[in-house]
């Protein structure tokens, strides 16, 4: 399954990428080498002009599957095939697909896969993108799969940190808030053991890291955890922040208690590295006072645009991959 | 009938099979859980012994089944694997062990566990289940939605 790609570059010579996946699934397949592949090509393409990133997917059909809602990851996805040059099929939603009608996952798939060059997928139940992988011809490129996966997502985050932080090695990152339940955390934490990072879990008791990604991170990196969002602010490099969800809390007085700790303001930045940054998925509830968006820390409007050019790296990358 | 004597005839209870199957080494209190994931045929004999004294075993106590006229699949023998990483399983013919397996833990398992989350595809579709296993601590882990499952965990999810 692991293939060398030849690419074309924008001077048209060949070259080869270290990319080595056929279909972009979870971020457990990535090698160092991988991350660092697509990294670079996002680079590249971000650097092109819009006329040499039309050629990219010229010619190529890419379907956008999306059996789930999910405008921002969507258009995303479909604003870098079309400045890829690339036409879309697909539906945003499943009611309008043959799932309705009963039709397996598996026989969708099958049959998309014979109209389209590459497939984006985003589906409510999780393990549908491993699955999908196995049954397509073509190469899939997970937009979500449950609350399983979402690999661009931490793609997009370490890209932001390497253009913004300036470094992904020796890293010293903080995580803030839902460290429990929240699947853009575990998959960035476990992504940075490849980077020697540094990591400061922060959250309420309540919604402590997951043990299993603790001690997984802790075979190659160190550890620090706290329930106190200040302690560590001096130190950081990156301070992560999540929001902090009622629906996860099984009463209200529960979740009052937390709901406020956890809240950055600017006061709480004075002692900061002048070059740290403050990161977050979004979208963000109360987590981030809005007098931080005007702090040089602040990158997480930037953070959504990074989504662009690794979806298009991604899919430059997919698209070239014969499986 | 005083302790000896009573030993010997709880022993007795024990017969040798002529054809069949003996489960040795079963850790104590998995023999019956091992019993319910086999099905036992009516037609067949079968002696079941719980938490008797064992040399061999850590905790100095086994269970063993012995079962006549029933010789394992390959798909019972991977099922017994995931509940009984320790035990030794007898092929017997003719009065003779004619094949004795020490098993343990599989790399895989395929088709024989369910997974534990609802929301994972193979809940919903007919597919076969595929798992990889580690070892110290016990996992199973989900190939499809890649949720774990612990030692516990499995014993429950056997199919």
């Amino acid at each position: 399954m692991h293939i060398n790609l030849l690419l074309m570059d924008s001077k048209n010579s060949l070259k080869k990428t270290d990319f080595s996946l056929t279909d972009v699934i979870s971020i457990y397949d990535f090698s160092k080498k991988d991350i660092l592949a697509v990294l670079k090509r996002a680079e590249e393409i971000d650097s092109m002009t819009p006329m040499q990133k039309s050629k990219l997917l010229e010619n190529k059909i890419v379907a956008s599957m999306f059996f789930e809602p999910s405008t921002r990851t969507r258009l995303s996805f479909e604003t870098a095939i079309q400045a890829l040059g690339g036409k879309v099929i697909g539906f945003a939603e499943a009611g309008i697909t043959s799932a309705k009608k009963g039709e397996t996952f598996s026989d969708t798939i099958k049959v998309m896969s014979n109209y389209a060059d590459l497939l984006v997928m985003r589906h409510p139940l999780s393990g549908t993108a491993r699955l999908a992988a196995e049954v397509s011809l073509k190469p899939i490129l997970n937009g979500g799969d449950g609350s399983n996966q979402h690999p661009t997502q931490t793609l997009l985050d370490l890209y932001t940190i390497k253009k913004f932080v300036g470094k992904l090695d020796n890293l010293k990152i903080g995580f803030v808030g839902d460290l429990k339940y929240g699947r853009t955390v575990h998959s960035l934490a476990t992504a940075l053991t490849h980077f020697n990072a540094t990591q400061y879990y922060i959250s309420p008791e309540s919604l402590k890291m997951p043990k299993h990604i603790t001690e997984e991170v802790q075979e190659k990196s160190k550890v620090y955890e706290t329930e106190d969002i200040e302690k560590f602010i001096p130190e950081v490099d990156v301070l992560y922040m999540t929001r902090i969800q009622k629906e996860r809390f099984p009463d209200e007085i529960e979740y009052n208690k937390v709901k406020n700790a956890y809240i950055l303001t600017k006061a709480m930045l004075v002692n900061a590295k002048k070059e740290m940054k403050v990161m977050h998925p979004l979208p963000r509830v109360n987590e981030i006072s809005t007098d931080v968006d005007d702090t040089p820390h602040a990158i997480y409007f930037q953070q959504t645009a990074a989504g662009i050019p690794v979806r298009e790296a991604l899919l430059d990358l997919l698209s070239k991959v014969k499986k | 009938m005083n302790k000896e004597e009573m030993i010997k005839k709880l022993k007795v209870r024990v017969t040798p099979i002529g054809n069949g199957t003996a489960i040795d080494h079963i850790n104590p209190g998995m023999g019956l859980k091992i019993v319910e994931v086999l099905g036992m045929d009516e037609k067949n004999g079968a002696a079941i012994a719980l938490n008797t004294e064992s040399k061999r075993m850590k905790e100095k106590r086994k269970d063993l089944i012995l079962m006549e006229d029933r010789f394992l699949t390959e798909n019972e023998l991977n099922k017994i694997k995931l509940l009984a990483r320790n035990a030794t399983v007898n092929t017997i013919k003719n009065y003779k062990i004619e094949k004795k397996e020490k098993l343990d833990l599989p790399k895989k398992a395929e088709g024989i566990l369910k997974c534990i989350n609802p929301i994972c595809i193979t809940n919903h579709e007919e597919l076969k289940t595929k798992f990889s296993i580690k070892k110290e601590p016990v996992k199973a882990k989900c190939f499809y939605c890649e949720t774990s499952m612990d030692k516990e965990e499995i014993k429950k999810h056997i199919l």
